[in-house]
């Protein structure tokens, strides 16, 4: 089956019910027009430039531009971190700890999936490792940057119990517990719900895009659960690393809880 | 057991209380009371040196520092829906009947406690530990005057019968002069040691 391409004037099409849409946020005043079409066109340009540079580095293959692009990829999923979260460490533990989370957990597991499960020749070949990547640094990112600030915010607002606990004896892991497990829940809740509703409720995007790209669905399926579970297996060691380097951090070698630590952003 | 003792903005703290004894701090509100017990806990960052016995409190690792000295403060915390989950089991069988509680109080929710209760078994939930020191933060502030006194001579008992260091901070004269075995004031930027208050 041919694939067929996209004429860019037909994504102005759609770029013009965009338009309609923000003609209609503006008309009835709902305040979204600006966001939208910043959004919108940032979108369009990123992809662009993204797809440009894919080009580029399927047409090299060559390790290191693979890996420079993988650090840019890192580096900002980092950033991106440290902006989503309320009340952040200070100075540059905050980046540290959310990008070497990340950094630990999709590298591994990509690599992982990419060496045993995927094998493809060589195994860095980017029309598998960068998309791969992608998917896993973008919801390891989500994953780590929910986990952290639910914990530093737990943390905030329970400075007295934890205190508390801490005044009768009990270590910083034990006085943090339920925090602790608070956090991991609530950066493990996007990946276990896309699980739940897959293929129910949700067609994951890969899958369709694989399937619109002429893959035969059985193969497409196959696929979509390899990214699936490991992006649960990433954003899950992810979470746990975050969190226990996150709380390390909170307390002192003296087990103190040093909320000094911690800005507000 | 405290040595040159620095926190905020006091300075060159240095006291001693010996087993069973009970030293009352006082002093206005603001001038660094909690701050300093906070200190001894190894709660705060401080300079100076504390220690208990042979023990310094840099010898051992904080928790277990803190379960030796143990702080009870004025506004005490409880992290699960049922009292009885706050104390091990030996010390749910042999609740003190000078607290006033029925047996049944460990059953209870934290949410139906006044704020009297809580200080009152934030007290026992201290003491049930097994501490060789305590730091008591106005233990009384939330009782009226009848229960303080109660309170005042149970714990009296305890920090007697086992032999417990006590720094205690209080406001009320009257319960300086029943409890204290020494008492001292915090005067500016140090600690001022009153004489005959006992």
């Amino acid at each position: 089956m041919e694939v067929i391409d996209l004429a860019w004037w037909k994504l102005g099409l759609a770029a013009l019910l965009v338009l309609a849409l923000a003609g209609t946020g503006y008309l009835a005043r709902l305040g979204i027009t600006r966001g939208l079409l910043i959004a919108a066109i940032r979108t369009v340009i990123q992809l662009a430039l993204i797809g440009l540079v894919l080009e580029a580095l399927f047409a090299s293959s060559a390790i290191y531009w693979i890996a420079l692009m993988a650090v840019v990829m890192l580096l900002v999923a980092g950033r991106e971190v440290v902006a989503r979260q309320g009340r952040r460490l200070q100075g540059w533990w905050a980046f540290g700890i959310g990008t070497g989370a990340m950094f630990v957990s999709s590298f591994t597991v990509t690599i992982l999936a990419l060496t045993v499960v995927i094998g493809p020749e060589p195994w860095y070949a980017p029309q598998y490792a960068i998309p791969l990547l992608g998917m896993m640094l973008g919801n390891t990112m989500t994953g780590v940057s929910l986990a952290l600030d639910r914990l530093n915010e737990s943390v905030w607002r329970q400075r007295a119990v934890i205190e508390n606990r801490l005044m009768l004896g009990q270590t910083w892991q034990q006085a943090m517990e339920d925090i602790r497990r608070d956090a991991m829940r609530s950066g493990m809740m996007p990946s276990i719900n896309a699980m739940a509703a897959a293929g129910i409720v949700s067609l994951p995007g890969m899958m369709t895009g694989q399937i619109l790209a002429g893959s035969p669905p059985a193969v497409a399926v196959k696929y979509q659960i390899l990214v699936m579970l490991i992006i649960t297996v990433g954003t899950g060691f992810g979470a746990v690393m975050a969190v226990s380097w996150g709380g390390r951090r909170l307390f002192d070698e003296r087990e103190r809880l040093r909320l000094d630590r911690l800005v507000k952003s | 057991m405290l040595e040159n003792l620095s926190v905020g903005t006091l300075s060159n703290v240095s006291l001693t209380v010996s087993a069973g004894q009970v030293v009352c701090l006082s002093g206005p509100s603001g001038s660094g009371k909690s701050r300093l017990l906070r200190a001894v806990a190894d709660l705060e960052p401080h300079g100076g040196r504390v220690s208990l016995g042979d023990t310094a409190q840099l010898d051992v690792p904080a928790h277990q520092w803190r379960s030796r000295v143990v702080m009870v403060p004025a506004d005490s915390q409880w992290w699960f829906d049922e009292v009885g989950g706050h104390f091990p089991d030996d010390a749910k069988a042999r609740l003190p009947s000078a607290l006033g509680f029925p047996p049944e109080v460990m059953g209870w929710s934290v949410s139906r406690l006044s704020s009297g209760e809580r200080q009152r078994l934030a007290l026992w939930r201290a003491l049930s530990l097994r501490p060789e020191s305590l730091l008591l933060d106005e233990p009384t502030a939330n009782l009226d005057n009848d229960s303080t006194e109660a309170i005042e001579t149970w714990l009296l008992d305890e920090i007697r019968s086992r032999r417990i260091a006590v720094l205690w901070v209080a406001h009320d004269p009257g319960q300086i002069h029943r409890v204290a075995d020494a008492h001292y004031r915090i005067l500016a930027n140090t600690l001022e040691r009153v004489h005959g208050s006992d």
